[in-house]
């Protein structure tokens, strides 16, 4: 079970509480992720990758294991620690603000 | 008794106002969809309790919301579903895609940018909302980059009207400072196949077949900010009016000057008058007399608040030229706010009942027709729209 931390407004977009848990098939990669989120919470597509190109949107960053994985290959296997669902994908909206 | 519902879209949420057919007391049931930009809340004229709110986020884009409860509970139409195994949900009410079609859309590429190269157009969110007359299910939407989008599945999928971007001058649009939106769309109640839309700052266009040709619409318009001042498109319209028992008579707010047409935006004629400046964002008619119409005058493009520090919604009861002052219960000293153009709107309560929102979270309503004024709320965050339903 692959577990993603999601930005509190695409948790209240997608009325969940708490981090989400996917079961993802292997390989479990930022692109396989994304689309069993969406998958199961269709009101998130749009949100974080453009509807067309699947391109990220440029306000959002990925991390894994304390490491941004934001501009690794969408299909490079991500942590073992995430696969095994012992630490989350996070989905992370720019800091804004003076 | 009837009553009224106000709804409120501000740059953190939307917010909805009722009262009674007094509109002295007033409930305040909000925010939805808090800490997200409310680019505007209507509700559709067939269906009062169907409601549509465009919500985007800088960070998570565009989202439509729906709710057919008055506004009691939302949903992503489309998302509230989960599909079944191996199948991707069937609605995308947040997807808005340009028509690239080699039949309608291939040559919609480029518009022009602010340096005067071409641009390939970028959706970026849905600046307006306009529910069918008839069918609570039909929805037509504006959006930046400028172009036109329907739905009628009730906001499931959204096409584009390819019509209006590939008519001709498309390469020639340019985005004002605000960008290059899709501000106002008017359908008219007694010719199904005509509406008229504007767009900052390309100008104001009309189609008499539902959408599928369309022409620009802007003679007698005159802009000394662009290279031709008298340019066939260019001009930044701010908002245009219309009352449903004479859908040819139409009223401009331009980036500078009140403006009106009597032949269905073939020509407009000034009608600025004694306004103590012709800059502003709304105009609105009364719900009963179609020659009383209301801006908000602005002192200035690069100083968006009213002039003197008051602030007056400037009333003409013969279709501009003249106009009077009203001020009865709004500040006239040391107010700086602005009212952005969807934020101005009436209620069909007799007497007519007129209502606007600013940048200060002030929310006004005036039930004797603008004589005097009073506010339903003072702290909201930044309003950029304000609807009217009028409820039996």
């Amino acid at each position: 079970m692959i577990l993603v931390a999601l930005p509190a407004h695409l948790r209240t977009l997608a009325r969940v509480q708490g981090d989400v848990q996917l079961e993802v098939a292997a390989p479990v990669t930022q692109r396989s992720v994304l689309d069993a989120l969406e998958a199961r919470y269709p009101m998130l597509r749009g949100t974080i990758r453009d509807h067309v190109t699947l391109e990220r949107r440029p306000f959002l960053r990925f991390f894994a294991c304390e490491q941004d994985v934001t501009f690794d290959p969408p299909d490079a296997p991500l942590p073992e620690a995430v696969v095994s669902g012992r630490e989350p994908f996070f989905i992370i909206g720019a800091i804004a603000g003076g | 008794m009837s009553k009224v519902r106000v709804l409120v879209g501000t740059k953190k949420g939307a917010f909805i106002l009722t009262a009674d057919g007094k509109r002295q007391n007033w409930e305040v049931s909000g925010p939805f969809f808090a800490g997200w930009e409310i680019y505007h809340l209507i509700g559709s004229p067939a269906d009062p309790n169907r409601l549509y709110a465009s919500q985007t986020s800088g960070w998570f884009g565009q989202i439509i919301q729906r709710s057919d409860d008055g506004g009691k509970t939302w949903e992503t139409p489309g998302g509230e579903k989960l599909p079944k195994p191996g199948e991707f949900p069937s609605g995308m009410s947040n997807k808005f895609v340009y028509d690239t079609s080699p039949e309608t859309g291939k040559p919609l590429t480029t518009h022009q940018w602010y340096d005067g190269t071409q641009h390939p157009w970028e959706f970026k969110r849905v600046w307006h909302l306009e529910p069918s007359l008839t069918d609570p299910d039909t929805v037509y939407a504006g959006v930046e980059d400028a172009a036109i989008f329907r739905t009628t599945d009730g906001a499931h999928s959204w096409h584009e009207l390819a019509g209006l971007r590939g008519h001709g001058t498309g390469p020639k649009w340019q985005p004002g400072a605000g960008g290059m939106g899709l501000h106002t769309i008017l359908l008219d109640p007694k010719n199904p196949a005509r509406m008229y839309i504007a767009i900052s700052a390309a100008g104001a266009f009309r189609t008499d077949d539902a959408g599928k040709t369309w022409k620009p619409i802007n003679k007698g318009l005159h802009s000394q900010y662009i290279p031709d001042p008298d340019a066939e498109i260019g001009h930044c319209i701010h908002r245009i009016a219309l009352h449903p028992s004479r859908p040819d008579v139409l009223f401009m707010q331009k980036h500078w000057d009140v403006m009106r047409s009597d032949n269905a935006g073939d020509s407009w004629r000034e009608v600025s008058g004694n306004l103590p400046t012709d800059f502003g964002f709304v105009i609105d008619v009364h719900a009963h007399e179609p020659e009383t119409i209301y801006v908000v005058p602005i002192k200035s493009d690069g100083e968006h608040f009213p002039p003197e520090g008051k602030l007056r919604v400037y009333r003409s009861r013969k279709g501009g030229n003249e106009w009077e002052a009203l001020t009865k219960g709004l500040p006239q000293k040391d107010c700086y706010v602005d009212v952005l153009r969807e934020a101005m709107d009436v209620d069909s309560l007799d007497p007519c009942g007129v209502y606007f929102g600013t940048t200060g979270g002030q929310v006004y309503v005036s039930a004797d027709s603008g004589d005097s004024w009073a506010p339903i709320v003072r702290d909201l965050p930044a309003v950029f729209s304000v609807e009217v339903q009028s409820l039996p």
